[in-house]
């Protein structure tokens, strides 16, 4: 019998949903020549729960929470776009000190968001340490969260015109504390891997995305920039108060795994820089905006003035109305570009919200970036693509 | 009837006793290993560890070992069934049976054969049957790539081994394990003029025990469990509790080979005074605990990378150092004579 007669079939395996490297409910259909991948083909969808639908439902108050639940590991960034996007559409601005407490808690979001994903995709080629250790300043960060908020994850805080609350003295205080505190830290998770043989093995020219491709593909984040695009909307559209502060934009060379894990590494640490600059340049003053229309009044107000009741019972039951219109509004997320598309018909809830969510575009090109790789390499590289479920299948 | 007795019954009794004796040493002391193996994971990652069932957790291991008895045994559909049960008393069996010949003090040994090492080698090698056993009885795709790396693994890492040993053994002239320490007691421990190979040999103990950095059968970031996907209760703790005896046995080897056995350090009052097992047992805690070190800090190597290190660097690597090593003794006129070495310790070849 010749090689013609014999019937080849590639072994074709799950992976996922119930995967311990899956990143959640994701299911990979692999082709495997023996090690080898030669096609994935991810099914998604486990996780949907029809945000966008439910927003439509929803008046622009009531939609906020829903950008939590998005991408989970870094919620205040979600709703960041959600709130640029209705604050143009009605045409409101948001006081400095409002504007700075949004970029001080994107930062702390960006680092909540790196430090998981670097400490996991340790995990996902075998370092066990990394993910125990990171979790302890994630803790901090997400106490700093509560203590703003009143939530560890489903913040609900940057709002259209601003933020829900001020921020206590004591607060920054011991956020700038821990801003001394974090490099150090960050020293010692670099000790553990940055230079550690078999994790640069496990990386360096794993998964290349070439910087032709990664804009064919639609990627945006450290997944651009690990391929050398300086590509950041934070200094490229500068929003809020960016273009006041001073930070760098880390950029990889190769595309690979490890200038992904190196870029995240490094923009922790201009985040930290970001953070001490937000907290010192601080200015005083309101932290959302003064119009009684769409910013409910502050408890005090409403036992003095008549005026200030009625707004807060329109706006916490019918909600504000906004200009019909359409607009596009894109962060900096630490995935990526998280962008939220809201088309207005004039009345109080939106008619359209479309989401944009970068771990979408960046899962399509799991199977262009691992066939030809190992199987041991595709957790790798799907840790290094930076995917939580919430905002991929939304 | 007092001859059967003396020539047959006693000391088929006597054998019987070192066994259970051995055999309940080795398995006590195994539970303190894993106890210590979660402690220093748990130290190294800034965790607690078991510390619920009794004092500090010394329990613990005893309620896993517990619940784990009393589980039920899930027999996936379309396994085969004997070998799928096989293979987990395969891997215990084997485990256990290659202390026999493991002097844990001077002449405490269940068996002093001539050719222990020989034995040893033979024993560990057909530890692998066990993982390709499982690995293809559980008739599920995980398992399988689990137990086809396994196979290659272990291959490859018992050739440099294999080396590694014959080094020793042309320091000592004996295949006998006894031997192998006396010989270090008249000069220095082999660590010191074996050093690459003591390295050698650690970095292979690590990949033939399928701990990390090494750990692909049972990767659990690409193949969930590998081969023990489908394995719980009793057949799993059959697996697990395998897998540390045979790390804690490679770890005496190693006390044995390169570390002078159940020898003090220095053969001078204090040190003397203390007995040889307790001698042995700290040196072989103190290659677990490498072991374990090793397992909380390094990331895992890919199947291609490993079998690069094995076959491309360790094996050119000992099989050089066996021909130095020969060179030397041939040069210096260092070669032990197998006649006066046998003849020292009554042992004929």
């Amino acid at each position: 019998m010749s090689q013609q007669d014999v019937d080849l079939r590639s072994f074709s395996m799950n992976f996922g949903p119930q995967h311990p490297a899956a990143h959640g409910v994701l299911r990979l259909v692999m082709e495997l020549d023996g090690e080898v991948v030669e096609r994935i083909d991810p099914h998604i969808g486990l996780l949907h729960r029809g945000t966008e639908k439910l927003i439509e439902q929803k008046t622009y108050l009531q939609a906020v929470p829903y950008f939590d639940r998005l991408d989970y590991v870094a919620p205040m960034n979600q709703e960041h776009a959600f709130a640029l996007a209705v604050e143009r559409l009605l045409g409101i601005d948001v006081p400095k000190r409002g504007q700075y407490i949004r970029v001080l808690y994107s930062e702390i979001g960006r680092i909540l968001n790196h430090l998981m994903n670097v400490t996991t995709q340790a995990m996902d080629v075998g370092a066990l340490t990394p993910p125990v250790w990171g979790f302890e300043p994630r803790e901090d960060l997400m106490i700093f969260y509560e203590r703003a908020c009143g939530s560890r994850m489903h913040a609900a805080y940057f709002r259209p015109g601003g933020v829900h609350q001020d921020l206590p003295q004591d607060l920054l205080d011991d956020i700038l504390a821990w801003c001394d505190t974090f490099p150090a830290f960050l020293d010692d998770l670099e000790g553990l891997l940055t230079e550690n043989r078999i994790f640069k093995q496990r990386n360096v020219d794993i998964g290349v995305v070439t910087a032709e491709d990664a804009m064919a593909r639609g990627f945006s984040g450290v997944m651009v920039r690990g391929s050398g695009i300086p590509w950041d909307l934070r200094r490229s559209q500068p929003y809020e108060v960016y273009n006041e502060l001073d930070f760098k934009i880390p950029l990889g060379k190769n595309g690979d795994c490890y200038d992904r894990y190196v870029c995240r590494m490094d923009e922790m640490r201009e985040s930290v820089k970001i953070m001490q600059q937000c907290i010192n340049n601080m200015p005083a003053g309101p932290v959302s905006s003064t119009d009684r229309k769409v910013v409910p009044p502050k408890r005090g107000e409403m036992k003095q003035s008549m005026e200030a009741l009625i707004h807060h019972f329109k706006l916490y039951t019918e909600g504000y109305k906004v200009p019909a219109g359409e607009v596009y509004a894109a962060v900096e997320a630490p995935k990526g570009e998280f962008g939220v598309y809201v088309v207005s018909d004039g009345t109080n809830k939106p008619y359209r919200a479309k989401l944009r969510a970068p771990g979408f575009a960046h899962l399509q090109a799991i199977d262009y970036m691992s066939a030809g790789h190992m199987l041991a390499d595709v957790p790798a590289i799907l840790g290094s693509l930076d995917i939580v479920f919430g905002e991929v299948d939304r | 009837m007092l001859e059967l007795w003396n020539d047959l019954l006693w000391p088929l009794l006597w054998q019987v006793i070192l066994i259970l004796a051995l055999t309940v040493g080795v398995l006590l002391y195994v539970a303190y290993a894993v106890y210590a193996d979660r402690k220093i994971w748990a130290a190294v990652q800034l965790r607690r560890g078991p510390n619920v069932v009794g004092p500090f957790g010394l329990f613990q291991l005893f309620a896993d070992f517990g619940k784990n008895l009393i589980k039920e045994v899930i027999v996936p559909a379309g396994v085969n069934k004997g070998i799928f049960f096989i293979a987990p008393m395969l891997t215990f069996v084997l485990a256990v049976v290659g202390w026999a010949v493991i002097p844990v003090a001077d002449g405490m040994v269940v068996a002093d054969l001539n050719v222990g090492i020989l034995y040893i080698f033979a024993i560990s090698s057909m530890g692998v049957y066990g993982i390709i056993m499982a690995g293809w009885a559980s008739n599920s795709k995980y398992p399988f790539l689990g137990g086809m790396r396994a196979a290659a693994q272990m291959v490859s890492y018992e050739v440099s081994i294999g080396l590694v040993i014959v080094t020793v053994l042309m320091c000592v002239g004996s295949l006998n394990l006894t031997e192998i320490v006396y010989a270090q007691a008249e000069g220095v421990w082999f660590f010191i003029p074996l050093f690459p190979m003591f390295v050698v040999y650690f970095i292979s103990l690590l990949a033939e025990t399928n701990r990390p950095p090494f750990d692909l059968p049972e990767s659990e970031s690409e193949l969930v469990a590998g081969y023990q996907v489908e394995y719980s209760s009793t057949p799993y703790l059959l697996f697990m509790i395998g897998e540390y005896i045979n790390i804690v046995l490679l770890c005496s080897l190693c006390t044995v080979l390169f570390f002078g056995g159940w020898l003090p350090p220095l053969d001078i009052a204090p040190l003397n005074w203390i007995p040889g097992l307790v001698w042995f047992v700290l040196k072989t805690s103190f290659f677990f605990f490498l072991v374990s070190m090793v397992k909380a800090m390094v990331p895992r190597y890919r199947y291609d990378q490993l079998m690069r290190l094995g076959w491309k660097v360790f094996l050119p690597l000992s099989l050089l150092w066996v021909a130095i090593t020969g060179g030397v003794l041939i040069a210096f006129d260092l070669l032990p004579d197998p006649v006066a070495v046998s003849a020292a310790t009554g042992a004929g070849l």
